[in-house]
């Protein structure tokens, strides 16, 4: 692992507004975090929270009101398309829905060769691109030679996700924002899913930040997590510190609200009006 | 004991497919409910879970077709009734079903207390439209919703709510047995637990009599249901009360899906979780043998060539497995 203290990504009072006038609605609300380099962050928050607000501005998706992003210390501008080119090569992404994450007339095996040419090795020799993307298939159990000439709809949606594992595994890039990347797949093939993100982390170093709803996988994965509501980072700290000893009613309520196995789960504590 | 609410033995079903292959998804799946108990599905997407949902109503449309089996509702055998009478008498009355996406099922059009209407008057043409109100409101009431839903539209509802909804409408004919499949996987955390009060309360008020519940959230299955059944390509491979299933699993396939159940409390971090690699067998040629042998980390030839039963073990449990007990309990203690 590397250096623990220095700053990986970093966001300086990061807000967004939708809308205009009248209509106008806070979605993330100067929001300060830093991120430190091979750390695992969750942010955790209900459907609503500006959790997924935040991650598109961090990608640089969508504009941003108001704030600065720092990346290794150095503050990054991404308004124009040839800077956000530039800034993908280190921040990359995967989103809840694999089915809508491909470019459905693209092949599998371009798919794979476009993140060698984003790497710059274009003109590397057809066996070391063959080489190191099926190092990159192996690493998440899939077989390139299945895939070959295939397209991303002929696999499942777990195979499709883990694909998107791949793809990061080739770039390398040095943050990972993974957007719910569990919620839609079972219990058993999210437990592979979350292995090999680990795995991917202790073999690159990179920084991975998980934006989830479910408190359980955020104590599970990460060092750190960030409890957001109303947009606002309403608490944050170490997994243990939150999740075992949580301040604010408002985690307090989220982490009640999971079933638990060994404690008891009470639910005479929800309101069912 | 107490009496059986619902009974199925050996249900088989198919699906076929638009090259006349036959997918048997419910492959001889006994099961009993007693009154005033649950009984939790378990299993990874592509088990057979939801299509032993379908199953059980009687109530089967194409590509699903029944094969052979017996289902009892009550002492009355629904199997071999014509698909119109079961829709008329059974549906609703004596077993209702929730669907997963069943908040979507609302007709926009239309306000919460014109579709309870439809729903009443399907079963009873006579029926006054302030009678429907009087025992819509009155239930709604018992279960917590406020009455004044029945005047709106489902757009001025959230999800939690709609799905709350369409759950109380589901039981207004206080039918004996509900079947939940996964009710509540599309929600956050806080409208999930308001609809499994909601169903706890239906259950301890006798609107139903017995709860099939569905779902792959196993920390959800354990705090909802008495007993859970573990679906394994279109089989049951283990059944138990919930304590059993979850802290003390037989089959190789219930240790493997109870490894990989994440909690947030206190321990459960940097444990490493047990996903089982592969994917579930093809249906349409399922193995010989054990169907969980390709995939399980015991396997010996024996497996791929006996077909395994199911073995009934001292304390009411079953699991379908050739290994004793003593067997696999020592090789999960030397992991």
């Amino acid at each position: 692992m590397n250096d623990a203290n220095k700053s990986c990504l970093k966001g300086v009072g990061l807000t967004k507004i939708f809308g205009l006038g009248k209509q106008r609605c806070l979605a993330v609300d100067h929001v300060d975090f830093d991120f430190k380099e091979g750390e695992i962050i969750s942010i955790v928050g209900e459907s609503g929270s500006g959790k997924t607000t935040l991650a598109k501005m961090l990608l640089g998706l969508i504009s941003i009101t108001e704030g600065d992003i720092y990346f290794e210390g150095v503050k990054r501008d991404i308004s124009s398309q040839r800077k956000k080119k530039e800034y993908w090569k280190n921040i990359q992404a995967i989103f809840q829905d694999p089915y809508s994450s491909y470019n459905i007339f693209r092949k599998i095996d371009t798919v794979l060769l476009d993140c060698l040419v984003m790497r710059g090795q274009k003109d590397l020799p057809a066996e070391e691109k063959n080489r190191l993307i099926t190092e990159a298939c192996s690493f998440v159990n899939l077989k390139y030679e299945e895939l070959t000439n295939k397209y991303p709809f002929e696999l499942s949606g777990g195979q499709m996700q883990r694909l998107m594992i791949a793809r990061v595994f080739l770039l390398k890039p040095r943050v990972l924002l993974a957007d719910e990347p569990t919620s839609m797949i079972d219990a058993c093939s999210r437990a592979t899913i979350l292995d090999m993100l680990m795995d991917l982390r202790r073999e690159t170093g990179m920084t991975i930040v998980f934006i989830t709803h479910d408190i359980g996988l955020a104590y599970y994965v990460s060092d750190s997590v960030y409890i957001m509501e109303h947009g606002k980072l309403i608490e944050s700290g170490s997994a243990d510190e939150v999740i075992l000893n949580p301040k604010q009613a408002y985690t307090q309520r989220l982490i009640n609200d999971v079933p638990k196995i060994h404690e008891e789960w009470d639910l005479s504590t929800v309101d069912a009006r | 004991m107490g009496k059986v609410m619902l009974e199925v033995k050996e249900l088989t079903t198919k699906y076929i497919t638009r090259f006349k292959e036959d997918v048997y998804a419910v492959d001889h799946v006994s099961l009993k409910v007693e009154e005033g108990k649950s009984l939790g599905i378990a299993g990874e997407s592509g088990c057979g879970k939801s299509t032993l949902a379908l199953s059980l109503m009687g109530y089967y449309f194409p590509p699903l077709y029944y094969t052979s089996g017996d289902i009892i509702i009550d002492g009355r055998n629904i199997s071999g009734m014509e698909p119109d009478d079961i829709r008329k008498t059974i549906l609703g009355r004596e077993i209702a079903y929730i669907p997963q996406a069943a908040m979507n099922a609302l007709n926009p059009t239309g306000k919460v207390i014109n579709f309870i209407e439809d729903v009443v008057r399907a079963h009873d043409s006579k029926i006054t439209k302030a009678e429907v109100y009087e025992m819509a409101s009155e239930r709604f009431n018992l279960l917590g919703l406020p009455p004044s839903t029945l005047e709106r539209y489902p757009v001025e509802l959230s999800g939690g709510m709609k799905q709350r909804t369409v759950i109380a409408i589901s039981v207004i004919l206080g039918p004996k047995v509900l079947i939940a499949d996964e009710p509540s996987s599309a929600l956050d955390v806080t409208s999930q637990k308001m609809v499994i009060r909601m169903l706890m309360d239906l259950m301890e008020k006798q609107v139903i009599k017995s709860m099939i519940f569905i779902t792959h959230e196993l920390p959800l299955l354990y705090n909802v249901t008495d007993d859970i059944m573990v679906m394994y390509a279109g089989q049951m491979v283990e059944r138990g009360t919930a304590q059993q299933t979850v802290f003390d699993p037989l089959h190789p396939y219930s240790k493997g899906l109870m490894g990989s159940i994440i909690v947030p409390e206190s321990g459960s971090r940097g444990v490493r979780l047990t996903a089982i690699p592969g994917t579930p067998p093809n249906l349409k040629k399922p193995p010989f043998g054990c169907r969980f042998a390709e995939r399980c980390r015991y396997v010996t030839p024996e497996c791929i060539v006996r077909q395994v039963e199911p073995v009934e073990t001292s304390n009411n449990r079953m699991y379908r497995c050739i290994f004793s007990e003593e067997y696999l309990r020592k090789a999960y203690a030397n992991e």
